[in-house]
């Protein structure tokens, strides 16, 4: 089972249609069994059960998961696949020691991934939707994957399948939640 | 959280509509009454009728006039969003965007400079199945525009219902157009639905239909009790 984390400032607020259920929509057409909960109700039930983790975006006033980063300690020590999307990237930038920094983008732009990977593939430029206002200094750990210091992409842990990319890709990148869906569970680097 | 949500009076706009009820207040429907017929951010087709189906729904209207030039639309649009602030008090602003990035980033941009919420609860929704939701929780959606190969003359003026919705999914497989007329290929006007206080009825309209483009012009409509 997937959790899709809702990142968004209250339970079933009006953001979950734009930006947990494209994610899921992407899930269910690909036959994958998720479950949504709010990242303020996670239990240790549902972090035992779930395959991997997919923490999601928020609106761009949205920063309350910023405030409350101690509620997703339990990431951490989550032992599978992680993808955090947007303000997910940055909850796994603070909870790993890194810096969320003002980083205000909007819109489509080009992504330089220039590191093979797993999620992302090979070095090549795509096109990504990205609405932010904070990005991330690289967290000690972690690798660049997509983008340049200054402006990081995406990231990834260098020894555990715990991945960060600044653009939604639910927009025009569906791909990338569709790789991640079939990354194996033990995949190290 | 107080909303204004951008309305046209067609489908996506009432949709979003229903949503932010759903868990917010709608304070004022915000309409950008366009002189340019081919708008780059703003449905036109029968525009004129937004106020009824406001009335309809009951919810106060804020009409705002733009030339409709590209870009310069915008700043029509954020004085707009501005005067929604003043007069009604929003903290957001709702958009029924499912696919575009052209409007959904300018709108995104100007709520981020006004200082205020900004949502689209239809975005990236399957169009097929939205334009299911729409059938099974009641609304009642007229085609009132068709701008594209293949739409035929019997889309104008056709009730959005299950035969008709297989009809696009059988043209969405075979000329990759979009079901919902996220392309531009089919503009719509809702008559009914659950967010309806009342409904409004069609008492005489005009269709015109020439080479893969129609229009139902609305001549004459009016509220009735349900």
């Amino acid at each position: 089972m997937i959790l899709l984390v809702d990142l968004c400032f209250r339970p079933r607020s009006l953001s979950r249609h734009e930006f947990v259920d494209p994610i899921a929509g992407i899930l269910r057409r690909a036959g994958s069994e998720y479950e949504v909960v709010h990242f303020t109700e996670v239990t240790e039930d549902e972090i035992l059960r779930a395959d991997r983790i997919v923490l999601c975006g928020t609106a761009l006033k949205d920063d309350l998961y910023a405030r409350r980063i101690d509620l997703f300690s339990w990431i951490r020590e989550f032992p599978k696949p992680v993808l955090g999307i947007c303000a997910g990237m940055q909850v796994i930038a603070a909870l790993f020691g890194g810096e969320v920094v003002p980083q205000p983008k909007i819109g489509l732009d080009a992504i330089d991934i220039f590191k093979e990977t797993p999620l992302l593939g090979t070095p090549r430029r795509i096109e990504g939707y990205h609405l932010h206002n904070f990005g991330v200094a690289l967290p000690p750990g972690f690798e660049i994957v997509a983008g340049r210091p200054g402006e990081v992409e995406a990231i990834k842990h260098a020894d555990r399948p715990v991945y960060g990319i600044i653009f939604h890709p639910e927009v025009r990148n569906r791909w990338i939640v569709e790789r991640f869906d079939a990354l194996p569970l033990n995949e190290i680097r | 959280m107080l909303l204004g949500v951008l309305f046209s009076g067609g489908k996506d706009s009432v949709y979003a509509c229903r949503r932010a009820m759903e868990t917010d207040s709608v304070a004022c429907l915000i309409t950008m009454v366009s002189a340019n017929p081919d708008s780059y951010m703003f449905h036109t087709p029968n525009i004129a009728w937004a106020g009824l189906i406001a009335e309809a729904v009951g919810v106060p209207q804020l009409n705002w006039p733009t030339a409709g030039e590209e870009e310069a639309e915008l700043s029509d649009l954020s004085d707009a969003i501005a005067a929604a602030v003043d007069e009604y008090g929003v903290e957001g602003i709702v958009t029924g965007a499912i696919e575009s990035v052209y409007q959904a980033a300018r709108v995104q941009r100007i709520c981020r400079e006004l200082d205020l919420w900004c949502y689209n609860p239809l975005w990236q929704i399957d169009q097929l199945e939205y334009l299911r939701l729409l059938v099974l929780e009641g609304f009642e959606v007229i085609i009132t525009g068709v701008f594209a190969y293949p739409l035929d003359e019997s889309f104008v003026g056709a009730r959005i219902d299950g035969p008709r919705i297989e009809k696009l999914e059988g043209l969405r497989d075979r000329y990759a157009i979009n079901p919902s007329g996220e392309g531009g290929e089919i503009e719509t006007i809702v008559l009914d639905g659950p967010v309806f206080k009342r409904r409004v009825e069609v008492l005489k309209a005009v269709k015109e239909y020439d080479n893969y483009r129609g229009r139902l012009i609305i001549k004459e409509a009016r509220l009735v009790d349900k």
